[in-house]
């Protein structure tokens, strides 16, 4: 019998070593793809035994901090702000991951963006628990709910920066959302809840329309076709062209008529200076045809057909360079129509690069990260993002922005502030026949030392309906946010 | 050795967790090594010649269970552990001492073997507990026991007494069928009775895991008794034969097949191949080097303490301690198969043969299942996982080994006690 036991044990030891190997692929040859699989919790479980950091305003509001819970996910992410910062912070959320600041910034808010502080070593020895960096954002909290007070229920947006720095201080989106219910722990709290904000529908609040959706720009487009012709060097403010009642386009029998259907000074013609200032859109349909490269050209350097770079992500705003056969979209590229779109932040972006002496700033929403111990362990230097003119014809852009904004025949008196220069564009872009049209403002004061570039839009015109213009809907939002910055700063 | 292995371990577990839990600890970890150290002692006096890997092998996988078990829950399970480790040895101890004769056991084959299919059997009576989907256990007030474990034994000596009795006549040939020696037809009767019982396990009580051991052990000591692959090859026919029953009749046989194949697919990783997953999960994340004990999360694993212990310390002590766990099972194996080649009579042969198999069977079927290699059928893996039971009976298996161990060392060869003999008759 010994054969047959010599031959059953090594029938067990072979079994043993089939197991050894398949422990071998398990443990080490296919570990990082098994562990890999979503169902494995347990990278969950260790990042929510982390306490995220936290996201405050510049001001120091909390805007996003987490809190202990009882259960096996050690914090919760919580968002005191409400809807206020919803686009903002974006949500932390275990069933539809991460957004915005929560998504840009993760490594940092977990702690890992590999900056090892005296604390992380006291942390690991003393197993006080895992503590991530804070990210303070330029969002300045009273500035913010200004504009979320300002746009009331309108859909649309507000943008509000620095010109000087690119730092954003106010960034409000109507509708928003409440990222709390995304981040709870309780699936069906966070899946009742994002049923309700369905992206389809027309108020899709999860869209951030400053930043991720594009509109026809309008009118306020023209300080960028004013910016080309300036450029291209064939054109001055005081460069004259025909003031018809209807521009005949090419190629068709249409015609492009100015929005008051009449001519813009009825003397024959009109200056560039004067065509600002009144917004005639006959004037820069004629340079659209003219100088179509050097729009486009002049465009793309404030920013457009490419995602502006920023901490969270942006839809690139649009300006197709158009076919000699469908000639006549160059009129309409030339007033921001046709094939033309633009972002809130684009179009803020434009305002701000006429205001920074040409240059156009890189915007930024962090400020800084800080470690838990309070040092500072990343900043932002300023940057720039394009140079779309001079800056003395900057300056010119300005004149003509300020005269829009205090001329009696200026489209934008109502964003007026006594003893502010305030530099203005209106626009009241035409969207899909049958709808209202889409109310646009951007403008930055002061004028001669500009510290806030604003732009405004409200969708379909508001509660303004078919009557609404730029001016007297969109404008008086954008002067509520100047003057509360005005106020904040003291300028 | 293995006492140091251990109560470090353990220790470790109670450093992870806190400063203040190692004093917890300490009663527990002063117990096992005491009983360790009284059976240490115990067995230089009773079985001097036996073995002496045996006990010290099956310390280390006892006490890096305890530690894995402690590990996931200090609060009952670590503690109700250490209490059964100690019931075990106690066992153990009181099996050598009434064993003095292993061939004693031999002349009880027919109790043991009425008694163990009796075990086997009470749990689909209703007595019977259903946890966890296979009923396998009764309750005796607080207690659930789970007699499986026990009849396992009983019929281990059951079919040692009774093929160490029929070996010759099992092994002659009495015709031919296609060329090969065929055995007369109504020796294949016990291994009919033996097929049904594993059947009739596998049907009333769900339980795979030891319906496919009893079958195994069976024809692994069949096997050894007659050294007829015959026999062998008409079990794991009859054996294809149900589990191809089982597949088509039980869904929670078909689960298991299915889950088995792709334990990853979406459609199953949150339900039926749950457990599986978190066990691969377990073992993935434990690498090289593990996680550490107390600093991994095999508490996922649903059942961790009992079937996926193995998992767990694969979790937080990687491919170094899986291996080390691995290697303690396979001298284990060797060192029982020795002592059976080593045995004077052939009841000790295959008793102690028997013995070792099912333990090494037992091992490799469950490991087997968590690491995905088979699928998986849960049984508990001996030594190491949490229940008392199972505890229980791998002491008394150990115990016989090391009884049948000291009793062939105590009796001279064969050959010299002729001339011993021979001598004292001169």
């Amino acid at each position: 019998m010994q054969t047959q036991i010599r031959r059953v044990g090594i029938g067990l030891v072979v079994a043993f070593l089939a197991v050894f190997l398949q422990l071998n692929y398990v443990q080490i040859l296919a570990a990082e793809r098994i562990a890999d699989n979503n169902a494995n919790v347990r990278s969950l479980l260790q990042e929510y035994a982390i306490k995220r950091g936290d996201i405050i305003t510049i001001d120091g509001e909390p805007v996003a901090v987490s809190v202990p819970t009882t259960g096996r996910l050690k914090y919760r992410r919580t968002y005191p702000g409400g809807e206020l910062y919803g686009h903002i912070t974006g949500f932390y959320s275990i069933l539809y991951g991460t957004s915005r600041i929560e998504a840009s910034y993760d490594d940092q808010l977990l702690g890992e963006s590999g900056v090892i502080t005296m604390q992380d070593v006291q942390d690991r020895f003393l197993g006080s628990g895992l503590k991530g960096d804070d990210v303070r954002l330029t969002i300045h909290s009273q500035l913010q709910e200004v504009a979320r007070d300002a746009l009331g229920s309108n859909r649309g947006a507000v943008v509000a920066l620095d010109p000087k720095t690119g730092d954003v201080k106010a960034m409000w989106s109507n509708p928003s959302y409440d990222p709390t219910p995304l981040a709870s722990h309780d699936g069906d709290v966070a899946r009742h809840y994002r049923r309700s904000l369905d992206p389809n529908s027309i108020d899709s609040p999860l869209v951030s329309r400053a930043t991720s959706r594009s509109y026809p720009p309008g009118s306020t487009f023209k300080i960028v076709t004013a910016s080309a012709a300036l450029e291209s060097g064939e054109y001055n403010p005081q460069s004259t062209f025909p003031d018809p009642q209807a521009l005949d386009l090419p190629l068709t029998d249409d015609t492009l008529t100015n929005f008051s259907n009449t001519a813009c000074t009825g003397t024959g013609e009109i200056d560039l200076f004067t065509a600002v200032t009144v917004s005639c859109d006959t004037t820069f349909a004629i340079l659209g045809l003219d100088i179509p490269e050097e729009v486009q050209a002049t465009a793309e350097e404030y920013g457009f057909n490419s995602p502006i770079p920023f901490d969270v992500s942006t839809e690139a705003s649009q300006i197709p360079p158009v076919p000699d056969d469908e000639e006549p979209l160059r009129a309409f590229a030339g007033i921001g129509q046709g094939n033309v779109a633009a972002t809130p932040l684009q179009m803020a972006l434009v305002a701000a690069g006429v205001a920074n002496d040409g240059e156009v700033p890189r915007p930024r929403l962090v400020k800084e990260v800080i470690s838990p111990s309070g040092e500072i362990v990343d900043s932002f230097p300023p940057e720039t993002i394009g140079s779309p003119l001079s800056s003395a014809n900057a300056g010119a852009i300005t004149d003509m922005m300020v005269s829009a904004v205090a001329d009696p025949s200026g489209t934008g008196g109502a964003a007026q502030i006594p003893d502010v220069a305030v530099a203005g564009k209106t626009g009241t872009a035409q969207t899909v026949e049958g709808t209202n049209p889409h109310t646009w403002f951007i403008c930055f004061a002061p004028a001669d030392d500009p510290q806030l570039a604003v732009a405004v839009i409200v969708e379909n015109g508001g509660t303004f309906g078919s009557e609404a213009t730029g001016g007297a809907v969109a404008a008086p939002i954008a002067k509520a946010v100047l003057d509360a910055d005005r106020a904040l700063q003291g300028w | 050795m293995a006492l140091i292995v251990g109560t470090g371990a353990l220790a470790l577990v109670a450093v992870a967790r806190d400063f203040e839990s190692l004093g917890l600890a300490a009663p527990l970890i002063g117990t096992v090594a005491g009983c360790y150290i009284g059976a240490t002692i115990f067995l230089r006096k009773v079985a001097r010649l036996a073995d002496p890997l045996i006990l010290p092998l099956a310390a280390i996988l006892n006490v890096m269970g305890l530690a894995a078990v402690y590990r996931l829950d200090p609060g009952q399970y670590g503690p109700t552990q250490v209490i059964w480790t100690a019931v075990g040895i106690g066992c153990f101890v009181v099996v050598l001492m009434v064993v003095r004769d292993y061939m004693l056991l031999a002349r009880f084959k027919y109790i043991l073997g009425f008694v163990g299919v009796g075990l086997l059997m009470i749990p689909a009576t209703p007595l019977g507990t259903e946890i966890n989907g296979a009923q396998l256990w009764i309750k005796i007030g607080a207690f659930s026991f789970q007699p499986g474990e026990i009849a396992k034994l009983c019929l281990v000596v059951f079919l040692a007494a009774y093929l160490a009795e029929r070996k010759e006549l099992l092994t002659i040939a009495s015709s031919r069928l296609a060329g090969f020696h065929v055995p007369d037809l109504k020796h294949f009767g016990p291994l009919l009775v033996m097929w049904g019982i594993s059947l009739a396990v596998m049907f009333y009580e769900k339980d795979l895991g030891s319906s496919l051991l009893f079958f195994s052990i069976f024809l692994v000591m069949l096997y050894i008794a007659t050294a007829r692959l015959v026999y062998v090859a008409f079990g794991l026919l009859l054996f294809f034969a149900g589990a191809f029953v089982g597949y088509t009749v039980f869904s929670h046989v078909r689960v298991r097949v299915i889950t088995w194949l792709d334990v990853f697919d979406p459609r199953y990783i949150q339900d039926e191949g749950y457990q599986l997953a978190q066990s691969l999960f377990a073992l993935a994340t434990g690498g090289l080097f593990g996680t550490g004990l107390g600093q991994g999360r095999p508490d996922i694993i649903p059942a961790a303490e009992t079937d996926f212990i193995f998992s767990v310390l694969g979790e937080e002590l990687g491919l170094m301690g899986t291996a080390a766990i691995l290697i303690c099972f396979m001298l284990l194996v060797a060192r029982g198969l020795r002592i059976a080649m080593n045995a004077r009579t052939d009841f000790g042969q295959l008793l102690a043969a028997g013995l070792t198999a099912i333990f090494g069977i037992q091992a490799i079927i469950i490991l087997a299942g968590v690491t995905r290699l088979l699928p998986l059928t849960g049984i508990t893996l001996p030594f190491m996982s949490y229940g008392g039971s199972s505890l229980l009976s791998n002491f008394i298996l150990i115990a016989l080994l090391v009884r049948i161990s000291h009793q062939t060392s105590e009796t001279p060869a064969p050959a010299e006690t002729a001339e011993i003999l021979i001598g004292g008759r001169g």
